[in-house]
Order: C-alpha cells, then sequence, then structure tokens
C-alpha cells in the first residue's frame, strides 16, 4: 500500500468541474511535482490533501488513514505556501516554534527543534529577527523550517519559489530537494515551471482542464509524452504537418519531402494529413547519418542564447526549430543560407490523439 | 506656476483659521474668569467638582466596556466576512453604516420602548442594566468607525494564508484567532478602541435620556449654568478627543515602523 493514496477524487464548485477522477499512489519519502498551467486544478488538488478544500466525491488516505474528511489541523500535513505566510507578529523562531506550541510541546524541545530547522535551512543566526527583516528567499527557507518543524507526514509546496527571482528560485529548488531527501518526507510540489517541476522530482504528474494527461518519471514525460498536450507544454516542440504515405511503415511526406518515423501512424490512411513532433535538440544541421531522416529548407531565424544557438529552419510550411551548442570556433549560419537538417527517426514524435491534423 | 503654489496655501490658511479661531477664543474665555487677569481658575474649578470626577469616570468606565463588547463583536465577524463570505460584505457594510444614518435620539427611543419597564425585558428598570443598555447603544454608535478600522486592518493581511497556514500547523479556530489574526490588526483594533473612546466621552443624546451620569449630559449641564467652566470643559474635551487622535497615530507610526518590507 503507498504511503499517500488518492483515489477517485474529484471537485467541483457548482457546474464546473475543476478535478476530475485523480488517482495517484506517493510512495514514502518520494517528491511528486504536479505540473501544469493556470487553471489545471493541481493547486485544488494540493489543497484537498491539505485539506482546505472537501472534494466533491473520491478518498484521501495518509499512511493507511482516510482523512478526506479530516480538518487541516488534524492532518499532520506541512504547508509552504507562495507568498510564505509567516506570521508578521512573531519572530522567526516563534515561527518556527508555532505548530510545537500549538501542540502542548515543552518549551526546551521546541528550542531544541527551532534551532536544529534553522541549522537545516541554513540560517541559524535569524531565531530573533522578524519575518520583514529577512529577504523573500530567507523568508520562503523559514517557511520550510516552519513546516518541518512538526514532522509532518506529508510536506506540500505551492509554487513556493514563484515570488523570487531567477537565481534564487534555482538555487533555492536544489535546497528543497536536499532537505527533503535528507529528511526522507514525503512531498508533493505544485508548479507551473515544468524545468522546475523536470529537475527537482522523482515522479510529475502533468495535468490539464483538471483531468492528469500523464504521470511519469522527468526522463519518461520529457521524451516519452503521451499526449499532444504533455508534448508541447513540457519542453519546446515542434510540430510539423505532413501527409501520410504509408501507415504501417511510419513513411510521411513534409512539404513534398519524405521522411519516416520508428512508429507506425495507426489508422491513418495515404494522403491523409497527420502532425508529427520533434524536439529542437532531436536535430542537426550536420548531414544525416545512414537510415537517419532529412528535410532541406532555409534558415528563417537564428537566436543567440548564450551556450545554446537556436536555429529556426522553414520548408514551406513547416518550420523547425533546433539547438546547436555554441562553438566559438564555429560561427552559426547567416540567415537565408540553404541548409540540410537531420533527426533520427526515433526521434519523431507521434502523439496519442494527434495522428490526424 | 507661483500662482497654483498660493491657492492652495490659500484655502490651508482659511480651513485652518476657520477652526483654530474659535477654539483659540474658547480657549482664551476659559481663562477669564479671574477679574482683569488670566488664569486657569475655571479649570480648577472643574477638576475639584466630585461631578466631573464621577461622570469622567463613569462615561472612561462605559467607554472601555463598549471597546471590549466592539473587538469582541466587530472583529470575529470582520474575520469571518473577510475569510469565508466576502460576498456579503456589501451587506455587513450597509448594517454597520445604519447608526451614521439614524439618530441617536431614535435609536434610544426605540430602546425606551422595548425595554422599559413595563416591556418584557425591563432592562431600564435597574441602574446596572441601563448600563448595560448603554454600553450596547455606544457600541451600535462606534460600529461604522470601529467596523472600518478593523476590515481595514484585515485588508491588509492575508487573512486566508495565514489561516491556513496556521491551520496546517494544527491551529484551531481560537488560536488563529487570537494568536495569529488580532495580533495582527492590532493597531486597526486600537484605532477603532482610541474612536469609540472619544465617541463615548462625548456622547450625550442616550445618556441623557437614558437618564445616566455621563460626561455629556454633565457638560450640558455645566453649559446652561456656568460662564466660564463650559469653555473649560470644552478644552478638556479636545484634548481628550485629540490625545487619542493622537494616540491612533502614535500607535500607527509603530506599526508601519514594524511593517514587512514590500
Amino acid at each position: 500500500m503507498a504511503f499517500l493514496e488518492i483515489d477517485h477524487l474529484r471537485k467541483a464548485f457548482g457546474q464546473i468541474t475543476v478535478v476530475e477522477d485523480f488517482n495517484l499512489a506517493i510512495e514514502r519519502g518520494e517528491f511528486v511535482s504536479f505540473l501544469g498551467p493556470s487553471g489545471c486544478g493541481k493547486t485544488t488538488t494540493l489543497r484537498m490533501v491539505a485539506g482546505f478544500e472537501s472534494p466533491t466525491s473520491g478518498i484521501i488516505r495518509i499512511d493507511g488513514k482516510d482523512v478526506t474528511e479530516a480538518k487541516p489541523n488534524q492532518r499532520n500535513v506541512g504547508m509552504v505556501f507562495q507568498s510564505y505566510a509567516l506570521f508578521p507578529n512573531m519572530t522567526i523562531a516563534e515561527n518556527v516554534g508555532f505548530g510545537l506550541k500549538v501542540a502542548g510541546r515543552p518549551a526546551g524541545e521546541i528550542k531544541t527543534r527551532v534551532e536544529e530547522m534553522l541549522a537545516l535551512i541554513k540560517l541559524p543566526q535569524v531565531g530573533g529577527r522578524y519575518p520583514y527583516q529577512l529577504s523573500g528567499g530567507q523568508q520562503q527557507r523559514v517557511a520550510l523550517a516552519r513546516a518541518l518543524a512538526i514532522k509532518p507526514k506529508v510536506l506540500l509546496l505551492d509554487e513556493p519559489l514563484s515570488a523570487l527571482d531567477a537565481k534564487i528560485r534555482v538555487s533555492l529548488r536544489q535546497e528543497i530537494r536536499q532537505i527533503q531527501r535528507e529528511l526522507g518526507i514525503t512531498a508533493i510540489y505544485v508548479t507551473h515551471d515544468q524545468e522546475e517541476a523536470l529537475s527537482i522530482s522523482d515522479r510529475i504528474v502533468v495535468m490539464s482542464q483538471g483531468r492528469m494527461e500523464q504521470v511519469g518519471t522527468p526522463f519518461e514525460i520529457y521524451n516519452y509524452p503521451r499526449t499532444r498536450f504533455v508534448a508541447s507544454f513540457v519542453g519546446t516542440l515542434n510540430v510539423l504537418k505532413g501527409q501520410v504515405v504509408d501507415a504501417a511503415a511510419g513513411k510521411v511526406t513534409i512539404d513534398g519531402q519524405p521522411i519516416a518515423s520508428a512508429s507506425h501512424l495507426n489508422g491513418a490512411k495515404p494522403g491523409e494529413a497527420c502532425s508529427i513532433a520533434l524536439r529542437p535538440e532531436a536535430v542537426s544541421l550536420t548531414d544525416p547519418t545512414s537510415g537517419a531522416n532529412s528535410l532541406q529548407g532555409m534558415v528563417e531565424e537564428v537566436s543567440f542564447l548564450g551556450s545554446v544557438v537556436r536555429i529556426r529552419v522553414r520548408f514551406g510550411e513547416n518550420a523547425i526549430s533546433l539547438d546547436t551548442f555554441n562553438k566559438p570556433s564555429v560561427a552559426p549560419p547567416a540567415w537565408g543560407t540553404k541548409v540540410t537538417v537531420s533527426f533520427a527517426r526515433d526521434a519523431l514524435l507521434v502523439l496519442d490523439g494527434a495522428e490526424a491534423a | 506656476m507661483k500662482r497654483a503654489r498660493i491657492g492652495p496655501w490659500i484655502a490651508l490658511t482659511l480651513g485652518t483659521l476657520y477652526f483654530i479661531v474659535p477654539l483659540i477664543a474658547t480657549f482664551e474665555f476659559s481663562l477669564r474668569m479671574r477679574r482683569g487677569e488670566y488664569s486657569f481658575d475655571a479649570y480648577r474649578v472643574v477638576f475639584a467638582d466630585a461631578r466631573f470626577q464621577a461622570t469622567f469616570g463613569y462615561s472612561s468606565l462605559l467607554a472601555l466596556a463598549t471597546i471590549i463588547v466592539g473587538v469582541l463583536l466587530v472583529v470575529p465577524t470582520a474575520y469571518w466576512v473577510n475569510l469565508r463570505l466576502p460576498k456579503l460584505r456589501p451587506v455587513i457594510e450597509f448594517i454597520t453604516l445604519l447608526p451614521l444614518v439614524i439618530p441617536a435620539i431614535v435609536l434610544v427611543f426605540g430602546y425606551l420602548r422595548l425595554y422599559n419597564s413595563e416591556s418584557w425585558l425591563p432592562m431600564t428598570g435597574h441602574e446596572q442594566a441601563t448600563d448595560l443598555l448603554l454600553t450596547f447603544g455606544y457600541v451600535t454608535l462606534a460600529l461604522p468607525y470601529m467596523y472600518r478600522a478593523v476590515d481595514n486592518g484585515l485588508r491588509a493581511i492575508d487573512v486566508r494564508t495565514l489561516t491556513e497556514a496556521a491551520q496546517s500547523l494544527g491551529a484551531g479556530w481560537p488560536t488563529i484567532l487570537f494568536r495569529v489574526i488580532l495580533p495582527n490588526v492590532r493597531v486597526a483594533v486600537l484605532s477603532g478602541a482610541f474612536l469609540t473612546f472619544a465617541i463615548v466621552i462625548g456622547e450625550f443624546t442616550m445618556a441623557a435620556l437614558l437618564n445616566r451620569p455621563a460626561f455629556g449630559p454633565y457638560l450640558q449641564l455645566i453649559g446652561a449654568n456656568r460662564a466660564y467652566e463650559p469653555s473649560a470643559l470644552a478644552i478638556i474635551a479636545f484634548a481628550v478627543t485629540w490625545a487619542c487622535m493622537g494616540l491612533i497615530n502614535l500607535v500607527g507610526r509603530g506599526a508601519r515602523t514594524a511593517a514587512p518590507a514590500p
């Protein structure tokens, strides 16, 4: 039995269903991210786990115990909010010790635990300060320490890094992951930032319009997206419109140029329109190796992104963006240059429900 | 450019004179009790008057009771409206504005009709019960100020997230209200409390018609029978009100100094 089980969870506000048939089993110590655009139901699902929203139907079990109807203060679930939510009237030490004080723990134990938590977040000297005297990143680390101080069964993080600047976001997400690993705590992390989810999660639940689109490891989600939504939401994707030549052999034409996919185009008939997807990093400007696909086109745009150069090549109706590493010794192609792009047959993604354009 | 700057200064000067001149005149008149020279005799007489001490003490006590009842009534209500019933805010705001529209004399006649000694709840038949009735009346009169002050305070903090943060840490409603919410709207509550104090100290209609020995009726009595003491009392009443306003500013400034960095 999984440590945290969510069975057929559904939430509707009046006639509008915001979470539909959500099923998930999370193992003890696992770090799972809910990833999706605004309004996809990820935060609502998290809030149902926390007890701030009541499910319309479904069951939530934590450590084998049904907590679906339990009040938020009876679930022993730690929560970190986007807006930090530190109590402005309390010092940092009082904030971190709040949960323990509420639980009626002895003063000595609270003091020791607070010191332990502040050391864990590498802010041992800030106990006597007030939240407003800390930076955003420091406040969020304190919020994490406060949530962990009560030794919760599950740690819930609701877009905790959204209010911070880019550099702090990267360092803090690594810190959160490191602390979670160190404590072995089960965690659910809500984010709309795919890079964040891919970099720190054991598994990712991609959500759209209240539904689970795909559950998998970051590797699976990125490399083997099961739906068009997942493919387009996670990472950058080139979607090519073509015509089916031989569905069984995976042969299609893109703007009149033949290519072949390693997958079949199930059910498609010759001459039908189809959509095929390609990751930018799967495409190269080098000559094709044997068996690889190639397309000839013209450089339409060159974007210098630092370590990577993104080049956009047009073939007619279709265009492909491809990423090449920046080599100071090799200048990127100029706009308007005729080039040949190549990519492996298995790099072409045939998406569920995307066979017909 | 210069003309544009002079206009506001003229308006400000005229406004200041409009308010200050009568006050200075009243103060000056209150010092004239001794013939031919200025003195604080009128103030000495007022402070020595046992009725002044009794009525001021009585009104202060009732102001304190009004503040306590008002805070206990308004803070949980405003908190709940902010947290769970935001759609009810216009209705609650309308209700809290009613005391500004309905004159105190109408309210007190309503009380007398409902709670007179012949009624089903004869509160005016006993002094303490009448004091209680007067306190409730004062709570009603101060409601617009107390509610607005507290509501503004609650809107300035993220009530919902703070509540949820406290809940996730195991806190129940009393802990959330008294250890998380109330301390964070302390300045707003104090502002409401000082305004309530100023209103209660000067209130005449309710206290007079309920026949209670409050400061307002005493002011009126002195004003009708004496020459210099009413001016002294007016200045004292102003001083009390200003002291309340000063305290609001002082507390507010303290809070601003401790305000979170954006």
